[in-house]
């Protein structure tokens, strides 16, 4: 951001959310969108039509609304937004902003936020470091105020539970951030109709989570000597 | 007539700028801000603007932040920070005050609330540095209303509209941001400078204020020969930073006083 604001002639700012100033989130969206659309497009083609419901996970979120956005018209599909409750919202190490934040501006955009009462920027907690942001997507907001999403959220232990499931059962392993949306689906779909169609957002790979995942579950990597630190 | 109008319409009939330090309320601590602000004042100062901390500092380079850092730590609020200028206030009631801050803290307080709680504690104008001219309509108002003047900045890349647009809202004086950068950067061009504050001055019936940058004698001088006012804020807090709490005071005013000697040798256009 500073070395933006000093170099301003020959630097342009590219941020990876759907969050800052104006046109920005807007930018963000449309070139995010190419999966909603192809969504619309393919779903009917593989699984016979629209999908019931949409489940993404929310940080800043930029992928959300990139499959959320070519369906805002199509009224009869649900959108669910899944934000990082962290450890537990109660324990005020989480990252959803939409669930437990207030309205407030930063970084140039105007939507919730986690502060404290005095309007001081808190902390943010998520075992997925993508999710772990203080605001979130202005038209979040907006979809949330408007009724026409709904946002859950979904802790640190039931996200690595759903992404240790989809290893297993399915052989991908799912980003970190996509197993918070990943978890919500699974505990949605024994209470909806068999029928039902469900397309959640698998939007990123969890490989470069590894190192997170393997200490959260008390593993050791294997490690050449001359790549571990310690041996050196 | 406001303090910051009554101020600036003195020193132009005495041919002087206007000499303009920062602080950040808080810092060192806050039992040190009063007696800082009187210090500063007795060294010279016309205005004073004190800084709100924020825990989000995007506009302020790293000396500014770990000001603000350090007030946040010993819990400043905004509250805190208006029963500042309240006790300011009650031993001087001549030398206007500007809060500086980001738009969040006055949010969270609700921007009518604070507008009259700003009133009653005396402070004269205010800079949220993350509210545009686009978005400052209400806010500016609501100001306005109570005597109080929404202060702008104005940068290096401001569109002439935009001058235009904060020439019509704008109260009290401007703030010309000399650089391309966050405060305390180091790469002042005074030859810029003056061809901006020539822009600016087509559009802008407003005393225009410089700063960002400003770090010496030299400094100061060079640009007190063009602006109507000398901003100087992360070079003051270095100096309270590199000193014990119970001397900052006094450093920073010394340190101000000489800034003064400096200013004050330039000649001003004739009233």
């Amino acid at each position: 951001m500073r070395d933006w604001v000093t170099n301003v002639e020959d630097t342009f700012y590219i941020i990876g959310s759907v969050a800052g100033p104006h046109p920005y989130p807007m930018m963000v969206r449309d070139f995010q969108s190419v999966i909603g659309k192809e969504c619309l497009t393919q779903m009917p083609e593989l699984a016979g039509r629209q999908p019931d419901i949409i489940i993404a996970c929310v940080g800043g979120g930029s992928n959300a609304m990139g499959i959320f956005y070519p369906y805002l018209a199509h009224e009869a599909v649900r959108l669910i937004g899944v934000e990082a409750a962290g450890e537990g919202i109660a324990t005020g190490r989480h990252s959803a902003s939409l669930l437990a934040g207030r309205p407030g501006v930063l970084h140039g955009n105007r939507t919730y936020l986690l502060q404290n009462a005095d309007g001081q920027i808190a902390q943010t907690h998520s075992v997925s470091a993508g999710l772990d942001y203080p605001g979130v997507g202005p038209e979040h907001a907006w979809l949330k105020d408007s009724g026409r999403a709904e946002y859950v959220s979904v802790t640190d232990d039931e996200a690595l539970a759903a992404f240790n499931e989809c290893c297993r059962i399915e052989g991908i392993i799912p980003a970190l951030e996509s197993s918070h949306a990943l978890s919500h689906a699974a505990k949605l779909a024994p209470t909806l109709p068999r029928e039902a169609l469900l397309l959640v957002n698998l939007s990123g790979r969890g490989d470069k989570d590894m190192a997170t995942v393997a200490e959260r579950s008390g593993l050791k990597f294997y490690c050449r000597p001359d790549c571990d630190p310690s041996r050196r | 007539m406001n303090r910051i109008d009554k101020t600036f319409a003195t020193l132009r009939a005495a041919g002087r700028v206007a000499l303009i330090p920062y602080v950040t309320a808080g810092d060192p601590t806050p039992a040190v801000t009063v007696p800082l602000l009187h210090a500063l004042v007795a060294a010279g100062a016309d205005v004073v603007e004190l800084g709100v901390p924020f825990s989000d500092p995007m506009a302020d380079g790293p000396v500014i932040q770990r000001a603000s850092e350090r007030a946040l730590a010993q819990g400043v609020s905004l509250s805190d920070v208006l029963d500042m200028v309240a006790a300011f206030r009650s031993k001087d009631a001549a030398t206007p005050v500007v809060l500086m801050g980001y738009a969040n803290p006055i949010e969270a307080m609700g921007v009518a609330e604070f507008a009259t709680r700003a009133q009653q504690a005396g402070v004269d104008g205010v800079i949220v540095i993350d509210y545009p001219p686009e978005e400052a309509g209400e806010f500016a108002g609501l100001l306005d209303a109570r005597g109080l003047a929404p202060i702008f900045l104005l940068s290096p890349t401001t569109p002439e509209a935009r001058i235009v647009a904060v020439g019509r809202m704008a109260r009290g004086y401007v703030y010309y941001v000399s650089l391309k950068g966050v405060t305390g950067a180091g790469h002042l061009d005074t030859g810029e400078v003056i061809a901006k504050l020539a822009e600016i001055r087509k559009h802008v019936a407003l005393p225009v204020g410089v700063g960002f940058g400003i770090r010496d004698a030299a400094s100061a001088q060079a640009i007190a020969a063009h602006a109507d006012a000398v901003v100087i804020g992360s070079r003051i807090i270095q100096e309270i930073e590199a000193s014990p709490a119970s001397e900052a005071g006094e450093r920073a005013a010394s340190w101000l006083a000489a800034i003064r000697v400096a200013v004050d040798k330039v000649a001003k256009r004739a009233a």
